[in-house]
């Protein structure tokens, strides 16, 4: 079929929209390859020489990056995997178990999707101050721990599976830890990659609960530590090295980004049953 | 017993069994949500001493004077105002956006692969490349203006322009995820009904009208209503582009929140905010359910 004139406006449209959308990171991009003095008199000369790595020097000169990036990787990493261990368990309990009180329980859990972050900082700021948890790894990753969404996205998944399997399993008389952990588990990969992908999106970009509960510079994430350096920004004359600084903080979510974008995108549309 | 429901218990196993695997979610999910609500909300009837932490009960004293504070007043109309331009935008641009895109090929991923990377970077990310953007004179829209020869502009240190400028922020980091869900949603119509629409010659507005609104429903109450949650709680773009200014016209009730807190240590005070958020998100869900179910009866 051959497109109609419609259609090739719309999709120009859709083009010059992109370009639009693109334009203030390859913007930031390429000045952050210029010297701060440079860019103190012009910022126009986009593609204009020299261009320099300096700014970049800078940012790895500071030992403190190393260690938000670092914080961010152990929080983003082990909440993830706690994420996926606790909502596996609690899926299928509720998908595959009878127990009495399950529909109430359940229905407490959904409930929990309605909380608002800002609810429950200020209890949890004083529960964890007491418990001495700030500034801790602990602190950092266990709110999150709380969070329904999993559950219920692995609930789904788990009642999408036929029964059949489980139950032949049953009648060669293993336990239902084994049926869990060697027949049901492998076949939610995709629920798996799904949730874990958005679990771990979510701690890196984080931002709330890691200002309040982390304030001593080494327990930052990069998130949070980016946002410490991000004073006194009009009269900055480091424009250059604040725009490496974005750049370096992007760059590896893009690159991861560019590699799972197809399973990202799966993810996002197959979470749907 | 019948042979079914026999056969029904056999799988289901002991009740310990069920409580086993759901009970470690549910250890967190009682200790670090529900406890923290259920103090929430006993916090924003006290008066909280700081130096022994013990509480004073003082009625809805918190919240007489939550509705006395100008300021409090000002951050919840900016709340609300904020998420009235977003979640419309989000929808309207999240559906134009998965319409023209939904074609095979490689332009197509492209496209989507475009709208879409913004949204996986972090909120300290975007606010700080957007600064770069909307600094004046140096900045890349200040530099677009002069070179079409137009008067400069400084949004976010102007009263009226910093709100709907951090809102065209938010829609440009979030657009990502409203396209995807629509993308998937119109992915699932029928093929049949559009070919039995074409053999009619119906119009590509009419098929659009009677086919793919009705399909995309769902997925749109959806969006919205995510959406709706997801901005009455804005935080990290208002905080970090512009704090609050210029004239508390960008603060919003997160921050509020957040600042009673931390800048004033008025735990009590603080508490029976976000209960007046929270209030306000189970609203203006209802609203749109209500809208919802009033366009059902129709």
């Amino acid at each position: 079929m051959k497109p109609s004139l419609f259609d090739r406006v719309l999709i120009a449209a859709a083009i010059a929209l992109a370009i639009l959308w693109m334009l203030p990171l390859v913007w930031v991009f390429v000045l952050s390859l210029k010297s701060n003095a440079v860019l103190m008199e012009r910022t126009d000369a986009v593609f204009s020489t020299p261009f320099t790595l300096r700014n970049y020097a800078d940012i790895l000169a500071n030992p403190a990056v190393f260690r938000w990036v670092l914080n961010s990787c152990v929080v983003a990493g082990v909440q993830t995997l706690l994420v996926l261990l606790l909502s596996s368990l609690a899926g299928y309990g509720f998908a595959r178990c009878e127990f009495r009180g399950k529909r109430v329980v359940f229905a407490l859990v959904l409930a929990g999707l309605a909380v608002p972050e800002p609810a429950v900082v200020i209890p949890l700021h004083r529960f964890f101050a007491d418990l001495g948890l700030h500034n801790s790894y602990a602190g950092l990753i266990l709110p999150r721990l709380a969070a329904p969404f999993g559950v219920f996205l692995m609930t789904q998944f788990f009642k999408a599976i036929p029964r059949e399997l489980e139950e032949a399993a049953l009648m060669d008389n293993a336990s239902r830890w084994t049926i869990f952990w060697r027949v049901i588990l492998p076949l939610t990969l995709p629920a798996q990659a799904t949730l874990g992908i958005f679990s771990f999106l979510a701690a890196w970009n984080d931002y709330l609960w890691p200002l309040i509960s982390a304030t001593r510079p080494e327990m930052y994430t990069l998130t949070l530590g980016l946002a410490s350096t991000q004073t006194n920004f009009a009269q900055s004359e480091g424009l250059g090295f604040l725009m490496a600084q974005a750049v370096f903080a992007a760059l590896p979510v893009l690159v991861l980004y560019a590699f799972f974008q197809r399973h990202i995108v799966a993810a996002v549309s197959g979470s749907r049953p | 017993m019948s042979a079914a429901t026999f056969n029904r218990s056999a799988m289901a196993g002991p009740a310990w069994v069920g409580w086993a695997f759901v009970a470690p979610f549910l250890l967190c999910y009682m200790g670090l949500l529900v406890a923290p609500v259920l103090e929430g909300f006993w916090l924003s009837f006290h008066a909280v001493d700081l130096l022994t932490g013990r509480g004073q009960f003082v009625g809805i004293a918190n919240f007489i004077d939550l509705v006395r504070d100008e300021i409090f007043l000002r951050s919840a109309a900016n709340t609300v105002l904020f998420a009235l331009i977003c979640t419309p935008a989000f929808v309207g641009l999240g559906l134009a956006l998965a319409l023209v895109l939904n074609r095979p090929g490689k332009l197509g991923a492209w496209l989507r692969g475009t709208f879409f990377a913004s949204n996986v970077l972090s909120v300290t990310v975007v606010t700080l490349i957007w600064r770069l953007v909307l600094l004046p004179d140096r900045g890349l829209l200040s530099q677009g203006l002069q070179s079409l020869g137009l008067p400069d502009l400084a949004p976010l240190s102007d009263e009226r322009l910093a709100l709907p400028f951090i809102a065209l922020v938010t829609i440009w980091w979030g657009i990502g995820l409203p396209m995807t869900l629509i993308l998937a949603a119109l992915q699932q119509v029928p093929r049949d009904l559009y070919e039995a629409a074409a053999l009619d010659n119906t119009s590509r507005w009419r098929s659009f009208r009677f086919i793919t609104l009705p399909a995309l429903r769902r997925t749109l109450i959806l969006v919205a209503i995510v959406q709706l949650l997801g901005q009455l709680q804005v935080f990290g773009q208002a905080q970090l582009l512009t704090n609050g200014g210029p004239n508390n016209s960008t603060r919003t009730m997160v921050m509020f929140i957040y600042e009673a807190l931390f800048d004033q240590w008025a735990l009590g005070y603080s508490a029976a905010a976000a209960q007046l958020l929270f209030v306000l998100l189970v609203l203006g869900v209802s609203v749109q359910r209500w809208a919802e179910k009033r366009e059902d009866g129709q």
